[in-house]
């Protein structure tokens, strides 16, 4: 019997893992280790619920429900001085909770800390644009609708932004297929040829690292160069080839004085260090 | 909207030829000023741009997903690709964010290299910079003297790990060798042969009358438009915000160095051009410092954590039990605890970020890289307006955009 897999999640998993092994979790420290952030959250809970919050390594993460995205940040950057946005993006957690985890870094340059807010959305529902409060989030969202096909409200111009405008789907998906199927591979040979031609014709063979030595069109190899195109599979190639390419009298322009003089390989002295 | 398939793909709707004054023009993707595969389309009003529209993506190769689905070593040589003119800074941030997740801290001798190649990383980045900067504003032989010594540095980093572009001389919990001899002293003789030579560039465009017209008051980025859009690196110090996160948030050996944070406030295109001459001078100053560091530091590269890296190759060949946790760590990849790390780094471009959230196994289960480039691209549809079209390129130039990070 075949093994079963999850379809809603086809990415690349370990081919082997020990039974025994238990995952160890980064410390998560309580925010009361740390007085600015202690601080930050209870000015924060006075707003809007705060579902979770800890620090991990060194930062702030604080869960808060998807409805108060714009409460939460709006706070942050005008009272708890989080000013800066520095980055903000999803996480794909359809298989096992049916949702996206969307995360708000922020920082604050005056007193110089970073926060995480976090917050759960479930799939095939739209959260709210923060782009009022941060133009950066024009920017941002539209990766993160480009990437995920998260919908933000209110932005001011969704659009794909790195993948072209006509793409299907949405590649950070774990659902998102890391090949092509195989009727796109032979879709060529298909529609010109026909199925039966696949056998004939074979796959497509490229290997853009091939380095074929012999090749005097497409390769060439410093300091044993022969002409364009000479055929020398047989192996019958100069020992050295003399080191020059200029005209025989130097160049010069129309009839002005010469510019570079003849270089002469005999004359000439290879440096043992720069100047 | 568009019904579309496969025989008739999708159009943008752009009224190219339109009733009004204003004339839409596509500047890129193929543009030699775009720094890359920009396109933007403006809206034009005689030779004033009304609306500008950044489109990008003609770079994107999809590095999240490719992280996502690599261990954790296999993706380093991928970072590179990011910011392919300073690559070192891309492998640093990555391979600290690691370290940070698993709670390894590479041993002095491997942070002291690192800081040197992120160091002349800068200074390559910079070079590139100022060479790309001036020739499209029209100082061509700046271009020349910039390229000749970027060479210099480029060679250096031949010396060091092989490559000149993408260089991949960083690992996750250390560095993979040591310094060759002799590199040293050509590091030395390279900053005191860039020290002469910034002042030559200095001298060629500082007062230069034309260069000053094209930058003074051109691009005006203000600290809350900056702060608004996420700019970061020279952008927000050059709208007057003492931000750099090696000064402020430090991380590796920089809380040890001494060095200043030049920042303008004059937050036009001419005051960040004078932020890249000091900062080259301010790495010059780090690196200075981390020569009698690395003299002094203990010859350990590699951090020893049996659990996640590698054994060294002595040990490898001679403990059995080494070899096979080398080929568990190969073929399956470091198992990093559950967990979510965002670790920063100041790059070159700006504020470089790498937010990795692990499930335990040996696949990140989300990796997002947060590239300064990208908002100092987004940041173009609300400057460019109100600017002439030969500003549009001084403007582009001066941001220092790279598309491999951008698009990713």
């Amino acid at each position: 019997m075949r093994a079963y897999q999850n379809k809603q999640d086809v990415q690349k998993k370990s081919y082997y893992n020990d039974r025994f092994y238990i995952t160890p979790q980064t410390p998560k420290e309580s925010i009361f280790n740390d007085p600015t952030y202690s601080n930050d959250v209870s000015s924060l809970s006075k707003k809007v619920e705060i579902l979770e919050s800890y620090i991990e390594l060194g930062e702030l993460v604080v869960y808060i429900k998807p409805q108060d995205n714009i409460t939460a940040i709006k706070h942050a950057k005008e009272i708890m001085a989080y000013d800066m946005m520095m980055e903000l993006s999803a996480i794909d957690y359809v298989a096992q909770r049916d949702g996206f985890e969307i995360f708000y870094e922020m920082l604050s340059i005056t007193k110089r800390k970073r926060i995480r807010i976090k917050t759960f959305l479930k799939n095939n529902q739209a959260i709210e644009s923060v782009e009022p409060l941060f133009r950066m989030a024009d920017w941002s969202e539209r990766e993160m609708f480009d990437m995920f096909g998260i919908v933000a409200n209110n932005h001011p111009f969704l659009k794909r932004i790195l993948m072209p405008d006509d793409w299907e789907g949405h590649p950070l998906l774990k659902t998102y297929p890391l090949q092509g199927d195989e009727a796109a591979q032979w879709y060529e040979v298909d529609k010109i040829f026909g199925k039966e031609a696949r056998d004939i014709i074979g796959p497509e063979q490229r290997d853009d690292a091939a380095i074929a030595r012999y090749d005097s069109t497409r390769f060439a190899r410093l300091g044993h160069e022969v002409p364009f195109a000479t055929d020398i599979r047989d192996g019958k190639e100069p020992d050295h080839t003399p080191l020059a390419y200029q005209e025989e009298d130097g160049v010069r322009i129309g009839k002005s004085p010469r510019l570079v003089t003849k270089f002469d390989e005999k004359e000439s002295v290879q440096l043992k260090e720069r100047r | 909207m568009q019904q579309k398939n496969r025989l008739k793909p999708f159009f943008e709707n752009i009224n190219f030829e339109r009733e009004d004054n204003t004339m839409i023009v596509n500047f890129g993707p193929q543009h030699p000023s775009a720094h890359g595969q920009l396109r933007l389309v403006l809206e034009l009003q005689g030779e004033e741009v009304v609306k500008a529209y950044p489109d990008v993506g003609y770079l994107h190769r999809g590095m999240e997903k490719m992280g996502e689905n690599m261990i954790y070593n296999e993706f380093l040589p991928t970072t590179d690709r990011m910011d392919y003119i300073a690559s070192t800074s891309n492998n640093y941030g990555y391979a600290l964010a690691v370290e940070k997740l698993i709670g390894v801290e590479a041993p002095r001798r491997a942070e002291v290299i690192r800081t040197m190649l992120v160091e002349l990383n800068r200074l390559i980045s910079h070079l590139f910079w100022l060479a790309t900067h001036a020739l499209d504003v029209g100082a061509m032989s700046v271009f020349l003297y910039a390229f000749r010594e970027r060479e210099f540095a480029m060679d250096l980093m031949e010396d060091y790990c092989g490559a000149r572009l993408t260089h991949s001389a960083v690992r996750i919990g250390g560095v993979p060798l040591d310094l060759p001899a002799n590199w040293i002293t050509s590091l030395e003789k390279f900053m005191f042969i860039l020290t002469e030579q910034i002042e030559i560039y200095e001298g060629l465009l500082t007062k230069n009358r034309i260069w000053k017209m094209r930058l003074e008051d051109v691009g005006i980025v203000d600290a809350k438009m900056a702060k608004s859009w996420g700019c970061t690196g020279l952008v927000l110090r050059g709208a007057g915000v003492k931000w750099d996160l090696r000064k402020e948030m430090p991380y590796g050996l920089y809380p040890e160095l001494d060095f200043d944070i030049p920042v303008s406030n004059t937050n036009d295109s001419y005051g960040r051009y004078k932020l890249h001459m000091q900062e080259m001078h301010e790495s010059m100053k780090i690196m200075k410092q981390l020569i009698p560091m690395y003299k002094e530091s203990p010859s350990q590269l590699m951090a020893i954590s049996p659990e996640f890296i590698s054994c060294s190759k002595e040990e490898m060949m001679t403990q059995n039990y080494s070899l096979m946790q080398h080929f568990v760590l190969v073929t399956q990849g470091m198992r990093p605890p559950k967990g979510e790390v965002y670790v920063a780094t100041e790059s070159p471009k700006g504020e470089l970020g790498f937010y990795i959230v692990s499930d335990g196994s040996p696949y990140p289960y989300r990796m997002k890289l947060r590239a300064p480039s990208f908002w100092h691209t987004g940041i173009l549809q609300d400057l460019l307006p109100g600017y002439q079209l030969a500003d549009v390129v001084t403007i582009i130039g001066n941001l220092n955009i790279v598309f491999g990070e951008i698009d990713r």
